[in-house]
Order: structure tokens, then C-alpha cells, then sequence
């Protein structure tokens, strides 16, 4: 079970001929991800690890009809792309391309949001639920099938937190990093609605960063739901000065706002157990469980 | 990307949006000319990338051909915030009656435009969002249609009664709007916004930050770039595809991505370290970007040990290690080298490794990486 992508989703890889897309595409058959068809305008009818590859996504959504598209393709290139994913109704894009222009994110989630699709990313590693489907770049080898879903604004991060998460004796419901950038389609608060409402999901770990409002909406949201399930979390960059863009277009604190220690509190407020090390999430899932 | 003020109201005049007439000098002596030009009071304003000018002193009105000459070499050179002013905007001096606010902003919770007008102009909206958020009015805008006429007339009649002054005001909403639009701005400000005496209105201050990721569509903005020589180096880095900010430790950090590079930089300091900068290599695979990145490393002599944490996703760990033994051959690097490998194709990178003979400290996770590294920093084995 999980979130978003399960064993019967049936993915799209646009940007599947590039070097990124087809060395991805290979990794992710490899996981037993159902992959039915790749993207490259001008290379249909090649094939790709035996996918084969369309000129448009109408004519992949006709002939193998996905219902998840993984986008790969370029930032110059990458608007056009979702938007014809969504235009096909694509049901869920995950887009891992970084640097794409803000207005045209906020023209594509526009559209998206009329057309009726979910949108991950961008600038986001993708999604997996361990075991069944694997949605992007994450590295397969950390991810365990379980019962913990993680949410993260971050890629690596996300890699290394789930390895302390598997170490430690515990496996993922589903995991999705949701990306960098200041514009992204699926946000904290819409992962941790899915994930109240999947059985498979014990306890969710939440991985922020500072910049933006995002963990402190979390905070909001947990109290006025009374949110079920324990929410373990990591916050980077306590240590980041101010002023300055960190990598992620999203990672910056400017006035007193978006600093680490803010979340920080907010979270605490509401019960969330934040971690100081990456390692220490491990152990607060032990406590957590071994308790009950 | 921030841009001055005097770039910011070259877009503006683009749109038709009213400024004073102003021109741009960099000596006392060209600022006296354009003051002949002008007629004095003339305002003289420093063009630097941070708030507060005014208070700091780098922004005066002069009355006299002596005073443009005394302000302007005052102004010119001084450290404001630890820029120094190397240009001056001279400007004429309008006869203000009324000092407004209005900007465009993207909002990232709601991930769309919003518009914001307030009648307290002239101050830190910061400080009126803050005091009396009443007096700051906002409209999220679809971007499906952009500002609708109606929309940019009620904000504007927050501030003014007069139809005259409300089209007036409304029409220049709309400008602004598509200032943000064309300019892929994250950010377009004008403040104030001001009604002189003669009844008309002006942009005297001017504020636009630029998606850096839509610099490729618009080539005529990199001469706006003005970096100091701390963000020429990081910017020599972005042209390199690496994200590279400079610290005043000495545990240099090869990281990739950005929420693993920050918390590289918050494990150090919570063993009691110190990192000598934040480095990203970035979402792609190359050998060449971490030889990139250790070049940009060495230029900082405060470094005493180099700490690698690669976690591949998209990130090859084979490709991070032929960088690495490329960049230890050619760059000739004797400092301590701690490497974590792991992830992505990690055995084939940890077999190029072992295979170069390379001296490097190999670490399994990201505490041992930290001790050690700091350890090394030290002079300790």
C-alpha cells in the first residue's frame, strides 16, 4: 500500500534518451517499477531497455496508458513537458529537474490544478514505496518496506535519514522528497493528509529545512487536526547564516524569518520530537516503539 | 539576483511607469555635470545591494553646486553594511505630498502572485506589517488572468478617494505586475511610490530580485550583475553548476545537495567544528564538478582538512571518485582528504579509490566523517 505509487501504477519517463533519464529508467525497472513507455519529441519508436519511446505523451497515454510520469527533461524544456503530461491527465508528475523558472512553475501548477493532476516536485529525488514502486532517483539499496513515511524538501538528506531509519530496525510505508525550490506542487501538509489515511503508515518522519513557512504550517496543521500518528522530525541548516541562498532556491533565511530555530519551536510545540543528528531519529522511532 | 535601484527603474521606464529624471555617476565630478543638467535640489542616493541607505547616510539632498560636490565624493566610497559605494544616483528632487507603497511578490504558500498596497509609503513594510498590519492591503493574483482592471482599482482606492488618482494609481498596478511578469522577478517593489505637488506620481525607490533560474531567458540582465569580490567567487562557482558559500572555518566540505551540505555544516559545528564553507556539487553527475569543487576549496587557505560526504542518488559515487583522483592529481592537494562514499554505484567508486593508492581517510557515516575530519583539521590522526 503506501502513498501515490503503488505496484499497479503504471509510469511514464519523459526524458527517458538523455543521460539522466535512461540510466534512471534502467535502475528503476530494475527496482520492478512497471514502467510502460518513455518520452523523447523526434526518438519514438526507439527503445530504451526495452521501453519503448514515444513522440508525445498522447500517443504513450493511448497505446500503454500510464498514470505516473517521471520528468527528467531539461529545465528549458521542462514546462512544456508537464504541461502535456497534465494535459493527457496525467494523474501524478514528479518532476526531478532542477532549475526551472518560478513563473513558469506558477503558470504549470495553474494548469495542473485545473486539469485535476498531483505534482511532486520540482527539483525533487521522487517518490518510492519500498517494495513495490520506485518513482525517480532515490537510491534503492536504503529503503525497506514498513510501516514509517517520510516526507522531506530534501534529496541526499532524505537518503541518509532513511538509512539511520532502516539501521535502526524500521522500514518506509512510502518516502518523497517534494524538492528545493520556493514554488513546488505537493507540499508537507497534503503529504501528511495521505498519510493519516493509509493503513500502512505508523509514524511519519518529517524532514525540513530552513526558508519559507512550511514546518510551521506542519506545526498548525497537526494541532487543529489533532494529527494521529507520531511525527518524528529533522530540521537543516541551524547553523546556515543569514542572508544567503543555500543550495535549494528554497533554503534562505532573510529578517527573522524561516530560521531553523523557529521550526524548531513550532514543532515542539505540537509534540514533534525534533532530532539533532540525522542518527537520532533512529533512536526516537526505538523509543517510540519499543515502548508500545 | 538583486539588481540596484537604478537598474530596477530602467525595467520600470520600460513599462512607462513615471520616474524622476536621474542618471548614474561614479565621481563627484561627473555627478556635478548631470546636476547641471538636471537643476538642482538634486538627491544623491548610494546604489547599494542592501536597505537602510538612508540612515546610513547614503542618501542626501544637495542644494548647491558646492553640495553636490561635497555629498557626492561622501557618498561615493563609503561602507555601507560592508559594501562600499561605487556608484551614486543623481536624481531631481520631487516635491512629495503623499508616500505609498506598492510591490509584487511571489508568495510560496499559496504559490502564486500577490499584490500589496499600503498607505504607509516611505518606511520598512516590514515594520507596517509588523505594527499595523491593517494598513497593508493584499490581492493574491490568479495567474491565469493576470490583474484584472476592477482588482487594481479597489486596491487603489485604499489609497486615494480621488477617480483621477485611483486610475492613476490602478494603471500603474497593472505595470507593475507585468514588470514581475516579464522580468521573471520574485520580487518588484516601489517605495515609496509618491504624489508630488504637481499631481503626479513616481517611482522614487525601486527594488527587483531576479529568479536566478530565469536568467537564461533574458542575456541583458548579466551586466546588471554587481557582485562584491566574496559573491564573484561564488558566482564563478554557479557557473560551474556548484552552489559554493564561504565560511570562516577550516573544515572544507564536497557535499551533494543542499539539505546534506547544510546539515555536513551542522554535524561539524555540533562535534565542536568549524566548516570553511558550504558546497554543493549539485544535481548532476560529472567528474569534473568535484575537481571544480576542490579547486574552489584550495583558494581558501583557512582549509586544514577536506571532508567528502556523497550520498549518490543522481549523484554517481564512480564518477565522484575519478574527480577526486584526478583533482588530488592535478591540483596536487596535501591536506587531509576524509571520504564518504555511499549510495549510487558506491562499490564501483570505492574500488577506483582503493585502486588509485590515494591517501584518504574513509568513513562509513556522517558523525565518524565529522570527528574525523575535525580531528585531522587539528593536526591529529
Amino acid at each position: 500500500m503506501g502513498i501515490l505509487v503503488s505496484k499497479d501504477s503504471r509510469i511514464l519517463i519523459q526524458g527517458i534518451t538523455g543521460r539522466d533519464g535512461s540510466f534512471h529508467a534502467r535502475l528503476m525497472k530494475e527496482y520492478g517499477t512497471n514502467i510502460v513507455a518513455g518520452i523523447t519529441p523526434g526518438k519514438g519508436g526507439m527503445k530504451i531497455d526495452g521501453i519503448p519511446v514515444f513522440n508525445t505523451v498522447f500517443e504513450a497515454v493511448e497505446k500503454t496508458g500510464p498514470n505516473v510520469s517521471v520528468i527528467f527533461v531539461p529545465a528549458r524544456f521542462a514546462t512544456s513537458a508537464i504541461f502535456e503530461a497534465a494535459d493527457a491527465r496525467i494523474e501524478l508528475i514528479a518532476v526531478i529537474t532542477e532549475g526551472i523558472p518560478v513563473r513558469d512553475m506558477i503558470s504549470v501548477l495553474r494548469f495542473i490544478e485545473a486539469k485535476g493532476s498531483r505534482l511532486i516536485g520540482p527539483n525533487c529525488p521522487g517518490v518510492i514505496t519500498p517494495g513495490e514502486c520506485k518513482v525517480g532517483i532515490l537510491p534503492s539499496k536504503v529503503f525497506r518496506r514498513g510501516r514509517v513515511g517520510v516526507v522531506s524538501r530534501s534529496g541526499t538528506l532524505t537518503y541518509e535519514i532513511v538509512s539511520h531509519i532502516t539501521a535502526a530496525g524500521f522500514g518506509q510505508s512510502t518516502a518523497l522528497g517534494i524538492g528545493g525550490d520556493p514554488v513546488i506542487g505537493t507540499r508537507f501538509v497534503d503529504v501528511l493528509e495521505l498519510f493519516r489515511n493509509d493503513q500502512d503508515t505508523e509514524a511519519v518522519v518529517l524532514i525540513g529545512e530552513i526558508g519559507g513557512s512550511d514546518e510551521e504550517m506542519v506545526a498548525h496543521y497537526i494541532r487543529e487536526t489533532d494529527y494521529p500518528l507520531p511525527v518524528f522530525s529533522f530540521i537543516a541548516g541551524r547553523t546556515a547564516p543569514k542572508g544567503k541562498r543555500m543550495g535549494h532556491a528554497g533554503a534562505i533565511i532573510s529578517g527573522g524569518s524561516g530560521t531553523a530555530s523557529e521550526k524548531i519551536k513550532a514543532l515542539k510545540e505540537v509534540g514533534v520530537e525534533v532530532a539533532r543528528l540525522p542518527s537520532d531519529i533512529g533512536k526516537f522511532l526505538k523509543e517510540e516503539f519499543n515502548e508500545k | 539576483m538583486k539588481i540596484h535601484e537604478y537598474q530596477a527603474k530602467q525595467i520600470f521606464g520600460k513599462t512607462s511607469i513615471l520616474v524622476p529624471k536621474e542618471r548614474i555617476a561614479t565621481t563627484p565630478e561627473e555627478a556635478s555635470e548631470i546636476a547641471k543638467v538636471i537643476g538642482l535640489p538634486i538627491v544623491i542616493k548610494a546604489q547599494v545591494h542592501v536597505g537602510g541607505r538612508g540612515r546610513a547616510g547614503g542618501v542626501k539632498i544637495a542644494r548647491t553646486e558646492e553640495e553636490v560636490l561635497k555629498f557626492a565624493s561622501q557618498i561615493l566610497g563609503m561602507d555601507i553594511k560592508g559594501l562600499t559605494v561605487k556608484k551614486i544616483l543623481i536624481g531631481e528632487a520631487i516635491d512629495i505630498e503623499k508616500e505609498l507603497y506598492i510591490g509584487v511578490i511571489t508568495d510560496r504558500s499559496s504559490n502564486r502572485p500577490v499584490i500589496m498596497v499600503s498607505s504607509e509609503g516611505g518606511v520598512d513594510i516590514e515594520e507596517v506589517a509588523n505594527k499595523s498590519p491593517e494598513k497593508i492591503h493584499r490581492l493574491t493574483i490568479d495567474p491565469a488572468y493576470g490583474l484584472l482592471t476592477h482588482q487594481a482599482m479597489n486596491l487603489a482606492f485604499y489609497l486615494s478617494d480621488e477617480i483621477k488618482e485611483v486610475r492613476k494609481i490602478a494603471s500603474t498596478l497593472q505595470k507593475l505586475y507585468l514588470a514581475y511578469l516579464d522580468s521573471d522577478a520574485s520580487l518588484v517593489e516601489i517605495n515609496p511610490y509618491v504624489r508630488s505637488k504637481d499631481g503626479n506620481f513616481y517611482a522614487i525607490d525601486a527594488k527587483i530580485i531576479l529568479d536566478d533560474n530565469a536568467l537564461f531567458r533574458h542575456p541583458d540582465y548579466e551586466e546588471m550583475r554587481d557582485l562584491t569580490s566574496e559573491e564573484k567567487i561564488e558566482q564563478e562557482a554557479k557557473e560551474k553548476g556548484l552552489s559554493y558559500i564561504s565560511m570562516d572555518g577550516n573544515i572544507g566540505c564536497v557535499v551533494n545537495g543542499a539539505g546534506l551540505a547544510m546539515t555536513t555544516m551542522d554535524v561539524i559545528k555540533h562535534f565542536s567544528g568549524e566548516p570553511a564553507n558550504f558546497l554543493d556539487v549539485g544535481g548532476s553527475s560529472d567528474p569534473e564538478k568535484v575537481k571544480n569543487a576542490l579547486y574552489f576549496l584550495l583558494l581558501d587557505e583557512g582549509v586544514k582538512s577536506i571532508w567528502v560526504n556523497i550520498f549518490g542518488g543522481i549523484t554517481r559515487c564512480d564518477d565522484i571518485a575519478l574527480g577526486l583522483v584526478e583533482a588530488v592529481k592535478e591540483l596536487g592537494i596535501d591536506l587531509p582528504l576524509v571520504v564518504r562514499l555511499i549510495g549510487t554505484n558506491e562499490e564501483e567508486g570505492r574500488r577506483i579509490l582503493s585502486e588509485s593508492e590515494l591517501d584518504i581517510h574513509s568513513v562509513g557515516d556522517m558523525e565518524e566523517g565529522a570527528k574525523t575530519a575535525i580531528n585531522l583539521s587539528k593536526g591529529k590522526e
